[in-house]
């Protein structure tokens, strides 16, 4: 191709380029922050007010009313794992999917040990959901739903209004995955019905790695698999009871936190998650479109909707997905991902347990001219194929 | 050491809800600050909202239009 540049198309992962609001508020505040909750001088009530504010505006992200419904953690994952074995009891079960993210699955599977069931619904063969299938494997005891928002391989978005629908008319707990979706897809607590979601700082929030956490309707009570310090109420001898404490202890990511904050500022204030999801989606398109037509490409996921995570992911012919991608790098300096993606079941019901995929993932940052590097580079190494 | 005076003192159940006080008030430019919890209002550790005591009834009652959850209140000298 007789260029070589460096893209990055492996926001599915992390983003890698963040506002430069991010890199000024994660420096001020390791300049200047003390430990949040701990004691009320200025740099300590610094940390305390920015991880608040953190909290205002993911409630607001989410169209929450009470920011203390917000639990932050280091990433999505924790949060699942917390409200998995802080809410499900001996002799529960579960109904989740076959496109979950072993963020999801490797908690179930624990579980087991619990006497906790679990059913996984299959997907039809663009890895959608069947959604028909949840009422029929609903039991007396399926306590949960757990679904995630989009799948990290193939992009495709689950209907929460839908899923939230059938949590609600059979009294179910509803679970969201929104790893690859918050900051991207509108998501919205109480018209979803959702219970607990699940989301992570550094994707498309923009914000560091190391941050995450919940949001949790208000009223619910998960048993805290955590206790520890808290800055309040000392002398107790367990977690207090109130959140955002009764799920938080310890020293916060305040120096993530902070950096959290002003990327989701700028998502909700300067930029509109609308305005991202349209971006990042048309460039998955225009880059679906410039290679669709390659004969030796193999395509996972449903590209005939716009409401999708931005992601495409394909395999070369039989090449191991593995030398695709390096191939990319080594050669034309694109980030991709390969490999089985931490999504084992969804591998299966795709057949490429063996091949794996190789994911290309877009951002607010990637542009029209990087889209079209990636489509040339894509055909030279698909030609001839 | 200074001299102590009567304050109207808030207490929380958390963190975040000093927090919140501390906005609400700021937006409605409420004089007050945060301190840290005085012993002889509890034991533990935490943050209070202190702020002048003439007020007490209409404090309570602003805090809960505006959501804001607090554990206790009383007058003290601080």
């Amino acid at each position: 191709m007789g260029e070589f540049k460096r893209v990055y198309l492996d926001n599915a992962a992390t983003t890698m380029k963040k506002p430069p609001c991010v890199t000024e508020a994660v420096v001020a505040a390791l300049e200047s922050f003390g430990n949040s909750g701990r004691d009320t001088g200025s740099s300590a009530m610094d940390a305390s007010r920015v991880i608040y504010e953190a909290r205002c505006l993911m409630a607001r992200l989410f169209h929450m009313d009470n920011p203390k419904q917000i639990v932050f953690t280091s990433n999505s994952t924790e949060a699942i794992n917390l409200a998995l074995r802080g809410l499900l009891k001996t002799g529960d079960h579960v109904i989740s999917s076959m496109m979950e993210h072993n963020a999801v699955l490797r908690p179930i599977y624990d579980l087991e040990e619990e006497g906790i069931t679990h059913t996984f619904i299959g997907l039809d063969e663009k890895g959608r959901l069947l959604y028909d299938e949840i009422e029929k494997n609903i039991c007396d005891n399926t306590r949960a739903l757990v679904f995630t928002h989009a799948s990290n391989v193939t992009g495709n978005a689950n209907d929460l209004y839908r899923l939230g629908e059938i949590a609600k008319k059979h009294g179910l707990l509803f679970i969201v995955d929104a790893s690859q979706t918050a900051g991207v897809l509108p998501i919205d607590m109480e018209g979803m019905h959702i219970d607990v979601l699940a989301f992570t700082g550094h994707k498309g929030l923009y914000g560091p790695q190391g941050t995450g956490g919940m949001a949790v309707r208000e009223g619910l009570l998960i048993k805290p698999v955590k206790s520890g310090g808290t800055g309040v109420l000392s002398y107790l001898h367990h977690q207090p009871d109130e959140m955002p404490t009764h799920l938080e202890c310890g020293t916060m990511n305040g120096h993530g936190l902070a950096g959290l904050r002003a990327s989701v500022s700028w998502l909700l204030d300067e930029i509109g998650v609308e305005a991202v999801h349209s971006h990042e989606i048309k460039l998955a398109k225009r880059f679906y479109d410039g290679i669709r037509d390659i004969p030796c490409l193999h395509f996972y996921g449903d590209y005939d909707t716009d409401e999708r995570a931005a992601i495409v992911s394909l395999n070369i012919a039989d090449y191991d997905s593995s030398e695709v991608s390096d191939e990319l790098e080594a050669s034309y300096g694109i980030s991709t991902r390969p490999g089985a993606h931490c999504a084992p079941l969804l591998h299966e019901a795709m057949g490429t347990v063996e091949q794996g995929a190789v994911r290309f993932a877009f951002s607010w940052f990637n542009t029209e001219e990087e889209t079209d590097y990636a489509i040339r580079a894509l055909r030279e190494l698909a030609e001839g194929e | 050491m200074r001299q102590k005076q009567e304050k109207l003192i808030t207490t929380f159940h958390t963190t975040a809800d000093a927090l919140a006080c501390e906005k609400v008030c700021k937006e409605k430019q409420i004089e007050g600050r945060i301190i840290p919890v005085p012993r002889q209002l509890s034991s533990g550790c935490g943050l209070a909202w202190a702020c002048e005591p003439s007020n007490e009834a209409t404090f309570s009652e602003f805090l809960k239009n505006n959501k804001v959850e607090y554990d206790a209140m009383q007058v003290i000298l601080f």
